[in-house]
């Protein structure tokens, strides 16, 4: 174990905690860019994407959103935990963080895998496909003319944010297996824990903007 | 490494992202507003429900100034970015 680590002089943070959020600073830039990409291919495209629930499957992914906030709370209960010395309850709140996360996680290939079944692509709607029969029938409703975007536009900005989930739940799994369990986190010294709910933190909020503008618009 | 701040109540904040969330689904599937009005209103509801997180979940609100500036100077950045994109329309 370490001794506490003091804080760097200027911000008052210590180092691996001001390096998260340099990266998260970074990690706005890059969803900024795909978030942005998403605006400019949506309200410059020939015509009008399909209407939301048309396609995307919203119960399901309303759940998976509930889902990533409860892991939120669940993370920020595990920090709680071991700022007050709790080793008991930090196992317990971590490895529940890890669950939800792996669910979430899990979920979302299901999402993919239904997804593609019914003919969704990242290149439009599969040709002789049940949701390109749909899209002959009513054009407007499943955004015929501009599927392709669509299908791109959704696997690229869904795609890297599961991604950074994964590695969320990569991430607290290792710590949980190599810090948690062993008991190696105490009252005096848990950046580790602080540093990694940061992350998963922000990647809870990306999903709140992303399943707004991706799902709900 | 003490937290010198008080903490705020965890399950209250999940609460209310669980509403704001069930208010989101029910503005875009229920509610017979203008589709602009609803755009508004969709993306009022997250940019609250990530600040929600931002300010109780990731303790922004309790951290010193200086952090805050650092988590906060991408946003301004990325709106530019956003809009600088968007006005090539305009061009």
């Amino acid at each position: 174990m370490r001794p506490p680590y003091p804080a760097e002089r200027g911000l008052d943070v210590y180092n691996t905690k001001l390096g998260m959020w340099v990266f998260l600073a970074s990690e706005v830039m890059f969803f900024t860019a795909l978030i942005g990409s998403y605006v400019i291919l949506r309200f410059g495209a020939p015509g009008e994407w399909a209407k939301p629930g048309a396609v995307l499957n919203i119960p399901v992914t309303a759940v998976n959103t509930f889902l990533l906030i409860c892991s939120s709370v669940s993370m920020v209960k595990a920090y709680a935990s071991i700022a007050d010395g709790d080793q008991q309850k930090l196992r317990f709140w971590l490895g529940l963080t890890i669950l939800i996360g792996a669910t979430f996680v899990s979920i979302q290939v299901y999402e993919y895998i239904h997804l593609v079944e019914k003919g969704f692509l990242p290149s439009g709607y599969r040709e002789g496909s049940h949701l390109a029969e749909l899209a002959v029938a009513d054009p407007v409703k499943y955004g015929a003319t501009v599927a392709g975007l669509y299908g791109s536009a959704f696997y690229t900005m869904t795609g890297f944010h599961g991604f950074h989930v994964t590695c969320g739940v990569i991430s607290m799994a290792y710590l949980y297996f190599t810090k948690v369990l062993p008991g190696k986190y105490s009252k005096q010294d848990y950046r580790g824990i602080e540093v990694v709910g940061l992350y998963w933190h922000f990647v809870d909020l990306v999903w709140i903007i992303l399943f707004t503008i991706v799902y709900l618009i | 490494m003490e937290t010198a701040h008080k903490r705020p109540n965890y399950i209250l904040i999940w609460a209310y992202l669980a509403v704001l969330t069930a208010a989101e689904l029910a503005l875009a599937f229920e509610l017979p507003i203008s589709r602009n009005l609803k755009l508004i209103l969709l993306l009022f509801l997250a940019v609250w429900k990530a600040a929600l997180v931002g300010m109780f979940f990731m303790h922004l609100k309790f951290e010193r100034w200086n952090l805050r500036i650092l988590a906060i100077i991408p946003l301004p950045l990325a709106a530019i970015f956003v809009l600088a994109a968007m006005s090539e329309h305009v061009w």
